[in-house]
Formats: C-alpha cells, structure tokens, sequence
C-alpha cells in the first residue's frame, strides 16, 4: 500500500455500538506502526446494521467494503485489501444497496454528515434554491403532488397540513419536527439525523417557506445523545453559512431552528402532547380540535411533522412531485423507509417504493431469522402495530392494504420474532408498556391497561373466563381513548390472541 | 459523562440561579431548566423548585406536575453512572428479558435501584434506536449492541458494580 490510503468508519450510533470507535482506533494505531498516512472519514451507516462496523477504502475512487469489522480484522487491511477475509466489495454493488431506491437516504452513509460542502456535492440545497424562487402556495402545491403522507404514524397527506397552515391567518407560524421516535423497531430518524442531517435542515427550511414560517423546532428524544450532538452542531453550522438565519442563502426569508430535548415520555410523540411539551408543560394529549395546524405550538398556527416526512421535502423539491409520485402503490406514494429489526439474520434499513410484500421483506431482505428457527410473528408499525402471522405475509407495504387486515404501517418498523417468543407475554407487555406511558388523561388508558395487565396474568394462571373479559377491555380501549396510545394497544393485543390462541391456552394445561 | 451529584446542602443557590437565568429568554424554557440543572447536579434539586416556580410564575404544583410527568428526571442523584437496558420488543425479540432479569439478579436490584456501593443505577428504557443490534443498552452516553451475558458482565466490571 503506498500514499494516503483514505478509509471511512460510520459515527452512527449502531456502528458505534458494535464498535466502530475501537476499530478506528485500531487503525490509527496500525498506521503509526507501519508510518502509512491514513485520513479517517466519519460517515453515517449504509444501513447494513448486521456488516457494521463496515470500514470502507477508497481504491480508485470506488468505495470497497469490509465488514463487520473488529480491531483484530484491521492490521491485514494494510496488506492485500482484495484478500481480506471481510472483503465485500465495492459498496454500491452490494444487493441490498442495489435493490433500493434510495431518494430520502441517498446521501447517507456516503457523506460526512456535517460537511455542508459534501452535502451540497451530493444534490444539497437544490431543493431549497427552487423553493426559494417559489410562492409559498406553489410550494405546498408541490408537496401536494408528490402524494407524501406523514411517515410518523398516520400517514396524513403533508401537503393538506401544510396548505391549512399556509391558509392559516396570522403571522407566527412554527415548523415543529417530531424526532421523538419512540415506537420500538424503528431507527429511521436517528439514522438520518446522525447520517445526513442537513437534509432535515432544509426540509424544515422549506416547509417554513411554504407554509410562511420563520422559526421552527426539533423535539428530539433524550434517548439519542449521539443525534442531538449532531443536529446541534449541524443548526450551529447552517446558521454560520447563512442556510439560517434572518437571511437564508441570502434572500429576504428568515428562518431559524432550536434543538429541544424531549424527557423519556413516550407519549410525547403524539403531537399535541409534543407541543404541551415544548411549551414547558406535563405531556398530556390535548383535545382536538383545535387543530395543531390552526393552534398549535403557543397557540399560533404549526406544522408538526415527522423528521422522515421533512428530510423527504428536499428531493421532491430537488426532482419535482412527479418524480417522487411515480414511485409506490395506491395512494402510498413514494418510498417507504423500511426498518428491519428483532431477530433477522439481516437488519437495517431498506428504502424501497411501497408495493413491496411483508413477506418479501422478511424472508428475502431480512433472509429470515438469526437464530435460524422459523419465523412466528412480525409486529409491523411499533408498539401500537398488530402482530402478523406468516398468513398474512403477502400484505403489500401501503397505507390502505395494512388497514385493510387490522395492521399498520406507522413508522415502517418491522420486528421480527422466531417460535420461541411468547405471545402472551407480548400481550401482556403491550398493556404494560401502555400503562406505563398512559399520559392519564382517559379512564380506559389510565386505568384499563392496568387491568390488562392484570387480566392477561389471570389468563396465564389458567382462568380461561378472563379470555373474554380481555376482548371487552380491549373494546372499551378502543372506543374511549383520546389518543392512540390507548385506542391502538388493542392491536398487538388481540392479534396476539387472536393469531396465536395456543399461547393463551398452553398455560391452561400447564396449571391443571 | 458522569454528573457530579454533590450532596443536596452543597449546591449553590447562585448555581442554581445562573442555569434559570441563562434560559429565560427562550420560548418554553422549562424543559430546557430541567435538563440543565440534571446535568449539572445529577438530579433536579429540590432547593431550586421554588426559585424556578418563581421565575416562571407557575404554582409549585404545577412544577412538581412537570417534573413528575417526565421519566428523565430524578428527585435525588442515582448512582456514579446510569445503565439502560432496553426492554422494548426488537429486543426482547433477541433476549433482552432474560438480560435484564440475569443482570437485575446478579447486582440484587429492581429496575430503577443503585448498588449498594453507589456505582450503578440500572433503568429501564424503550427503544433506544438500536432495534437491528439488541439487545441493547446504554451506560452514560455510550451505546452498545448486541449485548449478551459476558458483555454484560464486562460492562459491570468496568463500572465497578
Ligand atoms: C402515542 C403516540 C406516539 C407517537 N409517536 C410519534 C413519534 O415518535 N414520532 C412521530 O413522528 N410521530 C409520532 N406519533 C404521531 C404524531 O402524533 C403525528 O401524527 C406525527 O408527528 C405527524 O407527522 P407526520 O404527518 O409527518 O407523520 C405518535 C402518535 C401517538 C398517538
Ligand atoms: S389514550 Fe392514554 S395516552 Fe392517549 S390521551 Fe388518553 S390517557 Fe393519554
Ligand atoms: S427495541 Fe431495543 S433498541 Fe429499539
């Protein structure tokens, strides 16, 4: 090996998990030893969390991967690289990078997360230098015909609450990014945020302009210290090159945004406890209406999105509606931020057009489990999403066709469970998880998911007559919750018995 | 990062005032209060709620309502440093409950409970983004993955519980 050999190492959080800051240690410490100039990139993660740490080398221009690396891998890296037994080859080559379409997550894991310049090298701030010689009204109009629907949860169409807030009297207005990502099985956002998060910057800079809003705020969970150093130092830089500030890139708009750390409450992603948030107060769901989009943040008119919907704003503006509406299935359109997660041999995140079947995803991306057993259950949209079994596995990944089998799409978390998991217990932590984060406001949250608890433990005794009372329960969650977080724990609660009876019997025979 | 906790009677009321005043200009500037005062004192001291109360003109009722409602926030220091494991479903998925119920068990503790040596406090957390490596925890602001029983193990060692 003779020059600077340049090497890239992922400071995302899951490569840092499996290790990557010793790997880059290891690699300083060879290159010393050896007195070879090596120059270390810090990148976001490709998004294959099962190659992480996936140390890539520049040979040629081309990225050539290795992985997953430990420290003892490192040293024969400085020999005959093509031979290295983690060789992979060149990145982009590899299936799972080929097999996307990467639109939301192009750049990450090829760039350096906070060089703006890398970022605009990679088609950063076209979409804003467009939205800026636009109209508000001709910006929102674009998100319209894009067909993007909030990725946070609900799917609601982006450009109809942005057009209410653009329509919306009054001059104060707020962009409020919803970065709580709280639903187990998703990853999405911290990704993007650790990975490319100028990308959110712009997206949030442009809702601003469409909708008419100078200030804007990410609410960002206390859980992710690593993407709130990273967004941070990336509002810090956007506002010394002037992407921020009272004069973005130059024109006569304002727009600015503060990082705001959420508190360990998982309901604090529902919006309008969001907002109570924000503003300083206990987490509790507000009523709606009033709208957030009419009175939201501080009482004034506010878009709350998720940070995939917004770090999606930029190519649509970049490439126009149509290119981004071309893609997906039904009225899902565009891409779809799949995150694949739990027991799978391959997990990490897969971009595709919606379309593609669960069955697909588990079998073939994910290629099953890591265990090697069969697969029994994949709860699919977080903690509040169903669990499905195998017999549902041809569900097409779209907002409608999920509804239509008593799923949910959500976040696009996929979690995926071999035959050793234990459905009541799933069951009964779905009540537990809900009890704990109940925000109180309604007595069938507050007070019903504790007696789910205790109904599901009564079932586990052997008492097969609370079997009945648990669906009543779960009926009266649905009907009389405010939020979510109660009228959906029904979900992966009754799939569960539902699908898998023999979990909620066996412990019959086994008390008898 | 460890949070130096001194002992309630040596934190500085002017400390105290500092932090409250370095954020009243923002919009909502409570959360952001709390968070600084924990992560200058370990723990939200009890000895600045009125002078917050005050500064904000609410009730201390109210105050006490915010803080409560929010899992972050400790009345008292925890331990020299704070281990979450993950207990949410990608990771019970892969093992996390038999994780936590072994580690729970080794150091005698609840969720939630310190060694007795004052080293380590272990809560519980739901989700920390790391759902395609679980199980996972996180020991002051270090993540880790796939965490099995001798890592575990290691990690205890090195935080000396
Ligand atoms: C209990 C609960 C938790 C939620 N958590 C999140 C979350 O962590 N992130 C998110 O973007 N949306 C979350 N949502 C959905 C939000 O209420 C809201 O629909 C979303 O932020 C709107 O943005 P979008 O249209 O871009 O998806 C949650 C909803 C509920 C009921
Ligand atoms: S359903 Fe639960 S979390 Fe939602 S508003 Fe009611 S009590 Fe609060
Ligand atoms: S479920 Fe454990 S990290 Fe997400």
């Amino acid at each position: 090996m003779s020059g600077c050999m340049t090497l890239w190492v992922p400071m995302d959080s899951a490569a840092k998990a499996l290790g990557a800051d010793d790997v880059v240690a290891a690699i300083a410490a060879e290159a010393a030893q050896r007195g070879v100039a090596v120059t270390i990139r810090r990148n976001g993660t490709r998004g294959m969390i099962w190659l992480e740490p996936l140390v890539e080398m520049e040979i040629d221009g081309i990225r050539h991967g290795f992985g997953p690396m430990t420290p003892a891998d490192v040293p024969t890296l400085f020999d005959d690289a093509a031979r290295h037994p983690l060789a992979l080859g060149p990145v982009d080559d590899l299936d799972w990078m080929r097999r996307q379409t990467r639109l939301t997550f192009a750049r990450c894991g090829v760039i350096e997360p906070l060089l703006l310049a890398d970022y605009q090298a990679h088609g950063g701030l076209l979409g804003l230098k467009r939205a800026l010689e636009m109209t508000g009204a001709e910006v929102v109009a674009e998100i319209t015909a894009s067909g993007l629907r909030g990725r946070g949860g609900a799917g609601f169409p982006t450009g109809v609450k942005w057009q209410t807030v653009h329509d919306a009297p009054g001059t104060c207005k707020y962009i409020v990014c919803n970065a709580d990502e709280g639903d187990s099985g998703t990853f999405a956002d911290r990704m993007i945020m650790e990975g490319d998060p100028f990308s959110l910057v712009e997206g949030m800079a442009i809702a601003g302009l469409g909708v008419g809003a100078a200030k804007g705020f990410v609410y960002l969970r206390s859980e992710y210290p690593d993407a709130i150093r990273v967004m941070r130092e990336a509002v810090r830089i956007a506002r010394a090159e002037g992407l921020l500030g009272d004069s973005v890139l130059g024109s006569d708009r304002a727009f600015d945004i503060d990082i705001r750390v959420g508190a360990g409450a998982y309901v604090c992603g529902e919006e309008t406890s969001l907002l109570n948030s924000l503003e300083g107060k206990r987490g509790v769901v507000r009523a709606k209406p009033p709208l957030p989009a009419l009175a939201g943040l501080f009482g004034r008119p506010t878009v709350v999105n998720n940070v995939i919907s917004l770090a999606t704003v930029p190519v649509i503006l970049e490439r126009g509606a149509q290119h981004y509406a071309d893609f997906g299935l039904g009225r899902s359109r565009g891409t779809v931020t799949l995150q694949i997660a739990g027991n799978v041999k391959r997990g990490g995140l897969f971009e595709t057009a919606f379309g593609i079947s669960l069955g697909a995803v588990v079998d073939d991306l994910a290629g099953g489990t890591a265990s090697g057993r069969p697969v029994k259950a994949v709860q699919v949209g977080g903690p509040l999403g169903a669990y499905m079994p195998r017999e549902k596995f041809d569900t097409a990944l779209g907002y409608e066709e999920f509804d239509a089998v008593g799923g949910l799409v959500g976040h696009a978390g996929i979690v995926v469970f071999d035959d050793s998991a234990d459905m009541l217990a799933m069951a009964r932590f779905a009540m537990e998880f809900c009890a704990v984060e109940s925000c109180g406001k309604c007595t069938p949250c507050r007070i019903g998911a504790v007696r789910g608890v205790e109904t599901i433990d009564r079932i586990a005794g052997g008492d097969d007559a609370a079997i009945p009372l648990l669906t009543d329960l779960c009926e009266t969650m649905k009907d009389g919750s405010l939020c979510a977080l109660g009228g959906f724990t029904p979900y992966p609660v009754m799939s569960a018995l539902t699908h898998f009876p023999e979990d909620f019997q066996r412990r019959h025979e086994a008390a008898e | 990062m460890t949070p130096s906790s001194p002992p309630a009677s040596e934190i500085a009321a002017d400390e105290i005032a500092a932090i409250i005043k370095a954020h009243l200009d923002i919009d909502g500037p409570l959360l952001p209060i709390l968070h600084a005062l924990q992560a200058a004192f370990g723990h939200v001291p009890p000895s600045a709620h009125a002078s917050l109360a005050q500064a904000l003109n609410i009730t201390r009722a109210e105050l006490h309502g915010v803080i409560s409602f929010y899992h972050d926030f400790r009345a008292a220091p925890a331990g020299r440093q704070v281990l979450k494991i993950c207990r949410a479903e990608a990771c019970q998925a892969v093992g996390s409950t038999a994780l936590a119920a072994r580690t729970l068990g080794r150091l005698g503790l609840d969720w939630h409970g310190t060694t007795a040596n004052g080293a380590l406090t272990v809560e519980p957390v739901y989700c920390l983004g790391l759902c395609a490596c679980g199980p996972a925890v996180m020991i002051g602001d270090r993540v880790v993955g796939r965490v099995d029983d001798a890592r575990m193990d290691a990690l205890l060692a090195e935080a000396g519980a």
